[in-house]
């Protein structure tokens, strides 16, 4: 079961700003939607190593190579507060 | 430095080395230092939507050569994990690491201090990438709004973490040292803590003396150089002391050294910062670490810091203080060596020569360049031969040690051979027995109250002779000779 | 003049049509049509104008670049096109405008196609109908009142409506296959690691594939064939050489083994799709095949894992859109403010649903039941399909358990996850799978038949699909726009 405080837990950890009537739906749907997750906890996968790639292949490496860069303008074409060279965000406080 | 109190220190550092590739971690942007902001990045590293990361071969290589060189198991299979956290310099919000199955585990390093050589446990080495620079507008505090750079974000990061088994900040210290030694040596770190390139946390925590049980550890951060890492230490052993004699719990949690103030200062991190939420990094396939591979690695590896001291002391002689200065830098341990063997091909303790290389290496050589800077030695205007070629011209005589320090700038200055300069500027040492006598007769006869002075017991009287005599010849007298004449001269009249 | 590329390509070649006048037909039809059916996001006029000039050139010196030279075709909003924006059906990346292409992009230029377009799609990848779209959802255009699917709902729209001769999208559930059964087109997704995932804007790492909407399976064969192939940009991709995917089309079925999944028809799966895909099942015994039954006793547990390791690596790959360095940002007093404030603007309402769900899922303390136990289980899934495909050659069941339903009807989460049953676990196993057309429903829309083959085995799909399709008519059945 979720508690609220857990939901709240989950959208700070994810950075999502939630109103009080989205909290506490996200609260019943979360629930609702883990109640048929849990039904996996039937599912016997004893000794039954997880698929972390649906592929068989390993030691994929590249050349240490130098590769051309994109423009300084290029890559901030698209920031969304630009400061000359740099991207600039609000003051971070540190809690 | 004993905690005062019945406590004793356990520390554990973890310490992070930029590696010396030529591009990043998962992508090919290069890694030099100081270009201009957001001018080295690509989608990649910069997290766009719809980018993925592919392994850098040589990062791999370099993290295999350290962890061999650290006696660390290699391990058969390693993945790559993400980590998760928010911060405005790590592009996707997660940073590409390991977790569960990192590239090395088990190793040690030996570090040299007062009581002894001692042997720290190594838990694991593992591979990641770095993250952007920020700057504030002003300090963290007070700024309105922080600026990201991101040239070096994804630069490959090989992370070294130590058991708890460090107990003084002294030991840390020395820990630092002896891993950066090494890093350095193998060629795969520049070990340039200023620049960042090498960075270091320290776990910290105390227990009662002869306790099995670990006490709460604080995690401390900041540390950018060896001695901060060792007076942040030390600050923090003395807090954590005083808070338990004073019956307080420690809490857990991380702190920041601040070095102008000399203290650590609590970054309120709440409960849950740290839940990094790790799963296997799905766009990277695992990799199986080739048994040939590592022994290839194997064969490579030079003589290591520790190791090269030893051999030198025993073959040469050396004071085991000069070894330790001499391998700052592999280039400097090769540049010894190399003089050396320049002069003494058989290159055995055979008399003076080793120490004779040792102290001008040490005293001239390092005062006009950086000894731990590896590109600064291997350019050095003076190469080995010049230098050997130079104290060749000292020991037979041609020239004095004072003048050979004239010398030494003039080669510095020009990058020509010592011969050259000695002969162009006419510096050969006077070491005539008859030509000197003269001077010496005539400096006698013109000083006639130092005579007097030194007859009256003032052997500083002697000196101003000798200081006349090295005027008279330009400073080329050879002071030895110059000395024993004087004095069977003084000693007749 | 909407017909096959394969056909266009036939017609350029003949000089019977030219490679700019095509691109104009479709271009108007778009301007008079797509208003109702939705499929675009956005319409690259001259750009698909200035290719489609190019492609003429080079018919006419006799030097095409291949089969796909001068064919008009629509990219699902979730590949980085350079220079044009790519949005992913989201507000978050409104204005988003790559400084590069998608390697499945750069291979499609490099063989001639003429891209017409982006096309719509829900959110994030993150749905079954296109109602999801930040933007605008986009009609079925065999029932303008009905969903065409997704989340690739937009191409197929654009082929089923001739507003596209091809287009391509993305499956990380069924997000090709369902709305190609919806829409009465043929959708392919290939083995996972077949087609490059660079720039493709990331759901679901371990489970997406990009694949090709055409009118008929002679075109899937073309269009996939120009994309797929290693890339050294993905480090999931497969080395395997491409066959030639068209040269095997017509070696037809007779000797092939079919398996038929016991838990493919289920209690509540509409009679319609289940008469229809039996109906096709005889047919391809007609044509030569082998069936017999296979169990595959793990799919009723897909849908739960699928939707823990969807959330979960969906969490992890959209933590990127924070306002920081590329699309919205909504302003705040501090750094976690504005993040909290983009994040929650930015992302529509299932999009927040499944980052929450992945967040918890991953979150400490419930790894190992969650996405731990997931991806145990994504383990006997493959299993089981490689003891069946040791029996048999390829499988055979429906692509959804019903035809395309109204706007609105599917409002609450869990009842609209059930719509990629079927498909789900070809994803989890990374086999490929293709949704024919095999029939109508009682209200006129279509029905998709599934083929699920052996990893890197699509020519056999491509094949048995080729075969079917050849011995019936359903593909000359058109919606009526107009």
């Amino acid at each position: 079961m979720i508690e609220r405080k857990d939901v709240e837990h989950v959208a700070r950890l994810t950075r999502l700003a939630l109103t009080e009537a989205e909290l506490e739906r996200m609260r019943e749907q979360l629930n609702s939607i883990l109640a048929h997750l849990d039904t996996l906890r039937a599912v016997d996968t004893e000794g039954v190593p997880p698929t972390s790639h649906a592929v068989d292949v390993v030691n994929v490496m590249r050349e240490d190579e130098v590769e051309p860069c994109l423009s300084q303008d290029a890559m901030l074409a698209n920031a969304p507060d630009r400061s000359g060279e740099f991207f600039r965000v609000p003051r971070i406080i540190e809690e | 430095m004993t905690a005062p109190g019945p406590y004793d220190v356990v520390i554990g550092l973890e310490v992070h080395a930029q590696l010396l590739t030529r591009s990043k971690m998962f992508c090919g942007c290069p890694t030099t230092f100081g270009a201009r902001p957001n001018s080295q990045t690509c989608p990649v590293c910069q997290g766009m939507p719809g980018v993925l990361p592919v392994v850098n071969r040589r990062a791999v290589e370099f993290g295999i050569r350290t962890a061999l060189a650290l006696g660390c198991r290699v391990n058969e299979a390693c993945r790559f994990a993400r980590k998760h956290y928010y911060y405005p310099d790590m592009p996707k919000n997660y940073q590409i690491s390991q977790y569960e199955e990192p590239l090395a585990e088990d190793g040690v390093l030996e570090i040299d201090i007062d009581g002894g050589p001692r042997a720290i446990g190594i838990q694991r080495l593992h591979l990641e990438e770095d993250v952007g620079k920020l700057l504030h507008e002003g300090t963290l505090e007070t700024a309105q709004a922080s600026l990201v750079d991101f040239n070096r974000s994804g630069v490959p990061l090989m992370e070294t973490v130590s058991r708890p088994e460090l107990r003084s900040p002294e030991e840390a210290a020395a820990y630092l040292r002896a891993f950066r030694a090494v890093v350095v040596f193998l060629g795969v770190c520049d070990g340039n803590m200023e620049e960042g390139s090498l960075r270091c946390d320290a776990n910290v925590s105390l227990r009662p003396r002869g306790s099995a049980r670990l006490g709460t550890k604080v995690e401390i951060k900041n540390l950018n150089s060896f001695r901060n890492v060792q007076r942040a230490l030390e600050f923090e052993v003395r807090r954590q002391a005083q808070a338990l004699d004073a019956g307080e719990r420690i809490v857990q949690e991380t702190r920041l050294w601040e070095a102008d103030r000399a203290y650590t200062r609590s970054m309120r991190s709440k409960e849950y910062a740290h839940d990094y939420r790790y799963f296997p990094e799905p766009d990277l396939v695992p990799l199986q670490i080739d048994r040939r591979w590592v022994e290839e690695i194997r064969t490579g590896l030079p003589e290591l810091p520790r190791a090269w001291r030893r051999r030198v002391v025993a073959q040469y002689g050396l004071p085991p203080y000069d070894a330790e200065v001499l391998t700052q830098s592999r280039a400097l341990a090769d540049y010894y060596e190399a003089a050396l063997r320049e002069w003494e091909p058989a290159a055995a303790a055979a008399g003076d020569r080793p120490k004779m290389v040792s102290n001008w290496i040490m005293s001239e050589l390092l005062r006009v360049l950086p000894g731990d800077d590896e590109r600064a030695i291997q350019r050095s205007p003076i190469p080995p031969r010049h230098l050997a070629g130079l104290l060749r011209l000292i020991e037979d005589g041609t020239i004095s040690g004072k003048i050979a320090k004239d010398v030494f700038q003039k080669m510095f200055a020009s990058g020509e051979a010592a011969p050259t300069i000695v002969g162009r500027e006419g510096l050969t040492q006077v070491a005539d027995e008859a030509a000197l006598s003269q001077i010496i007769a005539s400096v006698m006869a013109a000083n006639p109250k130092a005579i007097e002075d030194f007859k009256r017991g003032r052997t500083a009287a002697a000196k101003a002779l000798v200081g006349q005599v090295m005027k008279a010849t330009g400073g080329k007298a050879n002071p030895a000779l110059v000395n024993r004449l004087l004095e069977d001269k003084l000693s007749q009249t | 003049m909407h017909r096959p590329i394969h056909e266009l390509t036939d017609a350029y070649r003949r000089g019977d049509l030219t490679p700019t006048a095509v691109a104009e037909t479709y271009l108007a039809r778009i301007d008079a049509l797509d208003g109702r059916v939705g499929a675009y996001l956005t319409v690259v006029r001259e750009q698909a104008l200035a290719a489609a000039r190019e492609s003429e050139l080079r018919w006419r010196a006799g030097a095409p670049l291949g089969p796909l030279d001068g064919a008009p075709v629509a990219l699902k909003d979730v590949l980085c096109t350079v220079g044009v924006r790519t949005t992913c059906g989201s507000k978050m990346l409104e204005s988003f405008v790559p400084p590069y292409d998608a390697t499945t992009v750069e291979r499609l230029r490099a063989a001639g196609a003429v891209i017409l377009g982006k096309t719509n799609m829900d959110e994030f990848a993150m749905g079954s109908s296109t109602e999801h779209s930040a933007f605008h959802p986009t009609r079925n255009p065999w029932d303008l009142t009905r969903v065409p699917g997704g989340s690739s709902g937009g191409s197929a729209a654009a082929v089923a409506g001739a507003l596209a001769a091809g287009a391509f999208g993305s499956d990380t559930g069924g997000s090709i296959r369902q709305p190609a059964a919806f829409c009465g087109v043929v959708g392919l997704k290939p083995t996972y690691g077949r087609v490059s995932r660079y720039g493709l804007i990331a759901l679901a790492s371990s489970l997406d594939q990009i694949g090709p909407f055409a009118q008929d399976v002679t075109d899937a064969a073309l269009l996939l064939g120009a994309v797929a192939g290693h890339d050294r940009r993905d480090s999931t991709s497969i080395q395997a050489p491409v066959p030639d995917y068209s040269a095997e089309l017509r070696k037809g079925i007779a000797g092939l083994t079919l398996g038929l999944p016991d838990e493919y028809f289920i209690d509540g799966m509409d009679p319609d799709v289940e008469r229809a895909v039996r109906g096709a099942i005889e047919v391809l015994k007609g044509l030569g095949a082998r069936v017999e039954r296979v169990s595959l006793p793990t799919t009723k547990h897909s849908l739960a894992a699928y939707y823990v390791i969807l959330p979960a690596e969906a969490s992890s790959n959209l933590a990127r859109y924070d306002g920081v360095k590329f699309g919205l940002r909504v302003p705040g007093r501090d750094l976690v403010e504005m993040e909290s404030r983009t994040r929650a603007v930015g992302f529509g309402a299932e999009v927040k649903r499944r980052i929450m769900l992945g967040t918890y899922a991953l979150s400490a303390g419930y790894y190992d039941a969650y996405y731990g136990k997931a991806q145990s289980v994504r383990t006997l899934v493959r299993r089981e399909f490689a003891a069946a495909f040791a029996r048999v050659d390829l499988i055979v069941a429906p692509t959804t358990p019903n035809v395309a339903f109204k706007h609105g009807e599917k409002e609450d989460p869990l009842s609209m996850y059930l719509n990629d049953v079927f498909t789900i676990p070809g994803n989890l196993a990374g086999i490929p799978g293709i949704s024919v057309p095999c029939g109508f429903g009682a209200t006129g829309l279509p029905i998709g038949l599934q083929l699920l083959g052996r990893p890197l085995d699509e020519a056999r799909v491509l094949r048995a699909a080729y075969a079917y399709e050849q011995a019936t008519s359903w593909r000359s059945r058109r919606p009526d726009l107009a």
